[in-house]
């Protein structure tokens, strides 16, 4: 379970990013996160695991509070949490199977990770979830050589490794095409059903949001404008988030 | 598990890699008589230098400036002489102009063993061969500068919008016409700005040239060493250094106008 | 407003004359006095003529061996640069510090470590190991790290730092985000750098001879001095395909690293 209580966040040239922030988000939850660009939604679920500090308030995971983590707590508690953004955060000259096993970083000492000696379990479990994304024929292939779709399908495969309990997805289908998106989309609706885990996405398609999540969030400007399940959110919540800007006719047709 | 499914399955590839370099490295150490032991007896020898050098004489400054901006009319000279020889060149080393890829591998290879002799080296020929003095020490310069900007402006006129080319070649312009009226025109503010470029580089070198006695700031540079006036040694490399930083900044102004 | 233009360019290619000329006026041509083309002609005629005898005669003066010496020469000393460019790297990149006076001072040791020519470490190398080729090798080594080192941090601090980021986020500290996400895309980079600087250093190596350093340069200056140039232009040949054939050698290897 995570919880944000009251939090604000206040970058240091003085923009808000968040303003006075509750929420609580179940274990098993499939949240999407809508908004405009810069409304921040990226700062949003990016302090969820701390890559954003934030200046107010407290954000807990599971009873912790990951604010006032030390650094080895943080570091517990990040090994918990996967990521998956825009950009795959691929080492791209690596091969899969290494980006893969990066994933368990938090869990082996900084000396056997240099020498990249890792436990024959978590090999077989590497092998294990390249299967479920499909890519076990690429195991030793280079990440520069595979496609968009194909690379967010590692970064999947590197939080399915890491035994992320909370799946965080930053815009991960904004630079796919349409098809890929929606493959993209259903393996993640597919962890978060037959594995339970937690999903939480930052998505600019309302259709595809609606299409996935058990719950929408609407941010504007820094604040939670909307919070309730896809059925509730109306043309006229929408017209609100959005400021009837063209994004949406556009969406919308 | 075997290792061909871990992160180490190209394992061999590495091995070779570090074998081959430690080999060579080894090598060397060993043809080049290292004596790691005499370097840490001496190290304070080092100190002392440093002492010295982190000590400039400013006195000696005002008998800097006049083979300072000798070097820097030097420099001048040989870098214009060096580009105005290196345009024709350059204009023959693409089949841009000339279409005719023997004339250019043949310009090419030419270019490219100019390149390849240091410049000191080049600097100590010449100086054999035409005697030493300033005006060798301009000659040395030229032909620097001879080998570094035709190679950069070849690549320019390589890179250039080749419309205006068909557009001349439709109306039945020979080539020397193409080369002045459709690549010039578009290479021109390249050149300049290389012209610049190896005038810094230039000045540069001109530590080094005096070494030969090709004239100029170096000549000082080596009379210090000789002499072991380290003191001397340090004034003279700010001085250089701080010119560089001035011709530096002066030609990025410049370049970044003529843009 | 073209003539105006017109008129411009003009004033420019005057004022330039004129400095140019203000410029040529002040150098002592004198050299070109004493000038004869016909010894010219005949130490022209003696560099078509390379001595091909001396270029390997068994013994360890000979041009091959000489060669040989130059490019471990080259090779030591560009090891010695890309090992020690490296700790200073750490130092002066701005992305891995959050304090900014560390990397300023970190650029600032480069800076100076530049600013002196390769020359002058040589002869201060030959006062601490004596005349010989370690001293070149230092001499090489410590200007190679100002160079490299300025290099490498450039690099480091443009790398795209996403991959950096998944790192932090699975909880990976300082040293696994290096050899997990930096090193493996700077690490062709590197290499390329320094199989280029490999080059130049021999290309150094070469000229270092002339102050004592060891390498091909002495023997090229003691030919030159003595007026045998056909000995001057089997030198000059070897140099100028040694360092032809590592450029297209290094070419090769910089290509296999993508």
């Amino acid at each position: 379970m995570i919880t944000f209580d009251h939090v604000s966040k206040t970058y240091p040239n003085g923009v808000k990013g968040l303003i006075d922030v509750n929420l609580t988000i179940n274990d098993g939850d499939f949240v999407s996160i809508i908004g405009l660009s810069g409304a921040g939604k990226s700062t949003l679920l990016r302090s969820i695991n701390r890559l954003n500090d934030i200046t107010q308030g407290d954000i807990t995971i599971d009873g912790k509070s990951i604010t006032k983590a030390n650094k080895r707590e943080l570091k517990r508690i990040r090994r918990t949490i996967g990521l998956i953004s825009q950009q795959f955060n691929l080492v791209k000259r690596s091969t899969v199977q290494k980006n893969v096993l990066s994933g368990k970083l938090g869990y082996y000492s900084t000396l056997k990770s240099i020498f990249g000696i890792f436990s024959k379990e978590d090999y077989a479990l590497c092998t294990q979830v390249l299967q479920k994304v499909e890519l076990s024929d690429k195991l030793h292939e280079r990440c520069d050589n595979l496609s968009g779709g194909q690379q967010q399908r590692v970064s999947i495969a590197r939080t399915l490794f890491q035994e992320a309990s909370i799946i965080l997805a930053d815009e991960p289908v904004a630079s796919l095409d349409p098809a890929t998106s929606q493959e993209i989309l259903s393996e993640l609706k597919n962890i978060n059903t037959t594995m339970g885990k937690t999903v939480i996405v930052n998505i600019h398609s309302i259709g595809l949001a609606k299409q996935f999540s058990d719950r929408i969030l609407a941010l504007q400007d820094g604040r939670l404008v909307f919070d309730g399940t896809p059925g509730e959110l109306t043309n006229d919540v929408l017209e609100m988030v959005y400021k009837g800007d063209s994004f949406l006719k556009e969406s919308e047709r | 598990m075997k290792i061909k499914d871990t992160v180490h399955f190209q394992w061999y590839k590495s091995l070779f890699v570090v074998v081959i370099l430690a080999l060579c490295l080894f090598g060397s150490i060993w043809y080049t008589n290292a004596d790691f032991k005499q370097l840490a007896g001496n190290i304070g020898q080092v100190s002392v230098f440093l002492r010295k050098l982190a000590n400039p004489d400013f006195n000696y400054l005002n008998r800097l400036v006049d083979p300072m901006v000798k070097t820097l009319k030097m420099s001048a000279l040989g870098t214009v002489i060096g580009v105005l020889l290196a345009i024709p060149f350059a204009f023959l080393a693409t089949t841009v102009v000339t279409d005719n890829p023997i004339v250019t591998h043949i310009f090419r290879f030419f270019l490219n063993i100019i390149r390849t002799i240091p410049n000191l080296l080049l600097a100590a020929l010449l100086v054999a061969i035409i005697g030493i003095g300033e005006a060798t020490g301009v000659v040395t310069i030229a032909i620097f500068t001879f080998g570094v900007t035709s190679q950069l402006i070849f690549e320019a006129i390589e890179t250039i919008d080749l419309s205006p080319l068909e557009a001349a070649m439709a109306v039945g312009a020979n080539k020397l016409k193409i080369a002045v009226w459709a690549v010039w025109p578009q290479v021109a503010s390249s050149v300049a700005s290389y012209t610049f470029y190896a005038f810094e580089l230039n000045v540069r070198a001109s530590t080094v040239l005096g070494y030969v006695g090709a004239g100029g700031i170096g000549v000082k540079l080596n009379e210090a060493l000789g002499l072991f006036r380290y003191e001397r040694v340090s004034i003279i490399i700010l001085f250089i250094f701080a010119v560089v930083v001035v011709v530096d900044a002066i030609s990025e102004a410049i370049r970044r106008r003529l843009k | 407003m073209k003539v105006s233009a017109k008129c411009k360019h003009w004033m420019t290619a005057l004022i330039v004359l004129a400095v140019l000329v203000w410029c040529a006026a002040d150098i002592d041509w004198s050299t070109f006095r004493y000038f004869s083309w016909g010894s010219f002609r005949g130490t022209m005629a003696s560099l078509f003529q390379p001595d091909w005898s001396a270029f390997y005669t068994g013994s360890t003066e000979d041009i091959f061996s000489l060669m040989i010496m130059t490019i471990a020469i080259g090779f030591f000393g560009t090891s010695i640069g890309t090992v020690l460019a490296i700790p200073f790297t750490l130092l002066s990149a701005r992305n891995l510090w959050k304090n900014p006076v560390v990397p300023r001072i970190g650029k600032f040791i480069l800076d100076v470590l530049r600013a002196f020519p390769e020359l002058v470490y040589a002869i201060i190398f030959i006062k601490v190991v004596g005349p010989g080729p370690f001293a070149g090798v230092l001499a090489i080594g410590i200007h190679q790290v100002g160079m490299m080192g300025k290099l490498f941090t450039e690099e480091m601090e443009r790398m795209d730092e996403t991959a950096v980021e998944a790192c932090h986020a699975v909880g990976a500290n300082g040293v696994q985000t290096m050899f997990f996400a930096r090193i493996p895309q700077l690490m062709p980079i590197y290499a390329s750098l320094a199989l280029n600087h490999f080059e130049i250093a021999v290309r150094s190596a070469s000229t270092l001879g002339l102050v004592g350093a060891g390498g091909i340069g002495a023997t090229l200056i003691f030919a030159i001095q003595a007026a045998r140039w056909s000995r001057v232009s089997i030198i000059l040949l070897t140099v100028i395909m040694t360092v032809f054939l590592l450029d297209l050698l290094t070419g090769w290897i910089r290509k296999k690293l993508r």
